[in-house]
């Protein structure tokens, strides 16, 4: 699917639909926390960004692997690999460099935060016994990212002042980001008359509740509410970022399409 | 002409499955850290039903492969190794007698998970102690939430003074 498909009208479009929205926002979360493999600020922290990208890549992979069986596709290396940029359809947020350890800190933050609240609503909604399967595994991971970044995000903002100036230049640059993550577009609201997604403005005030006390409590400026805020993204209208990473993640298998791990 | 194959019944090949170790964790098996959910014997065919541990766990595609060996191995000629997501893997379901292994090898066992309504309270409360598998001693410290593996963390015991790992709840 790209910008210029329909919006899916029936259950399985809408289930495909949402497999690959939620896995896309993952697989690119995932490789951008990959690039921090060996760049860690302290082995703990390489290790344990590591192991979120790691958990992240894999939960997009269970989720296309899932899209694959109902498309037809052969795997999930399909969506992953022989895609371009204007079928993603991930938001922007993820899709943004990895920065600084503040910046990357803070995007797991508000990102964990969402996917908290979102997966918590979508396993009380979704039938789909597969998919509700991967929602309740996934959810006990994202539980980790989010008690780990959110540590972090108070350790930063409350540090010194070097940390402290860092976080809030992060903030000022990704709040624009987080409107995307709860636009409700044709695609989602098909999806939510089939009963696959939820109304994500129902969880609104609470992921705010939380973010905002993190922020508040990390001594950070809470963000302006009416700001600008960037939008496009889940309809393929991508930042030039995600052009290059994909030029990157994808080139290995596109350019030796039959290569294999021996 | 038909391959030979020989028949084996579902208790027999549960027992296979009992020499599949997890390449990470080697002093357990994949029965009783409750990975393999299911063993359905169609005729003559085979189905495997598996559960991966956690999503980004590399082991898993290990795992699936050393079943083939053992089963290949065994002259099973039919069969197949499904992966099903209907009921997320939890830590609950890892044997007592798996535990004290993991515990015996320095690796702290998970405990009950906890109710995960739980999770925004305690998100901002204090952290559960994990007693050092080596000296009892509750006295220990979490280092980080992420270890050696996607599926432990690190822990110091400030009594024996050694770092350990623990496998995480969930």
């Amino acid at each position: 699917m790209s910008t210029f498909d329909k919006i899916p009208e029936s259950y399985e479009e809408s289930l495909t639909e949402i497999l690959l929205r939620l896995a896309d926002d993952r697989l690119i979360h995932g490789h951008r926390l990959s690039e921090w493999a060996g760049h860690g600020p302290e082995l703990e922290e390489d290790l344990a960004l590591a192991n979120v990208a790691l958990d992240m890549i894999g939960h997009s992979s269970a989720l296309y692997r899932y899209a694959a069986e109902l498309e037809d596709k052969k795997d999930e290396d399909h969506y992953a690999y022989f895609r371009d940029d204007i079928d993603f359809k991930n938001v922007a947020m993820v899709e943004l460099p990895k920065g600084d350890f503040a910046f990357t800190i803070l995007r797991q933050f508000l990102f964990s935060a969402y996917s908290y609240y979102l997966y918590k609503e979508l396993i009380a909604t979704v039938k789909d016994e597969q998919l509700n399967g991967m929602l309740r595994k996934h959810f006990k991971e994202i539980q980790y990212h989010l008690r780990h970044s959110r540590e972090w995000v108070l350790r930063l903002g409350d540090g010194n002042e070097e940390s402290h100036l860092r976080i809030r230049e992060a903030l000022q640059e990704l709040w624009m980001y987080t409107g995307e993550l709860f636009e409700m577009d044709g695609t989602f609201k098909a999806a939510l008359s089939h009963g696959l997604f939820v109304d994500t403005t129902s969880f609104k005030t609470d992921w705010e509740k939380l973010v905002f006390e993190t922020l508040d409590e990390a001594t950070l400026n809470l963000p302006e509410k009416d700001q600008y805020m960037f939008s496009g993204a889940r309809d393929g209208r991508h930042t030039e970022h995600l052009g290059n990473l994909l030029a990157q993640m994808q080139f290995l298998r596109r350019s030796y399409p039959d290569a294999e791990w021996k | 002409m038909k391959p030979v194959t020989t028949f084996y019944t579902k208790d027999q090949i549960w027992s296979i499955l009992e020499e599949v170790t997890d390449p990470e964790i080697p002093v357990l098996n994949i029965v009783e850290m409750g990975i393999v959910r299911d063993i359905i014997i169609d005729h003559e065919k085979v189905t495997v039903q598996i559960t991966p541990t956690y999503s980004g766990c590399p082991a898993m595609n290990a795992i699936e492969n050393e079943i083939h060996k053992k089963l290949n191995e065994r002259k099973i000629s039919e069969f197949q190794v499904k992966t099903d997501y209907s009921e997320s893997w939890t830590t609950d379901w890892m044997t007592g007698h798996a535990k004290k292994k993991l515990k015996d090898y320095g690796i702290a066992p998970p405990d009950k998970t906890e109710n995960s309504d739980d999770f925004l309270t305690n998100l901002k409360g204090s952290q559960k102690i994990v007693p050092c598998p080596y000296c009892d001693s509750m006295d220990t410290n979490l280092e980080s939430e992420f270890g050696s593996t996607a599926c432990k963390s690190q822990y110091y015991c400030n009594n024996c003074d050694q770092p350990f790992e623990h496998f995480k709840c969930i």
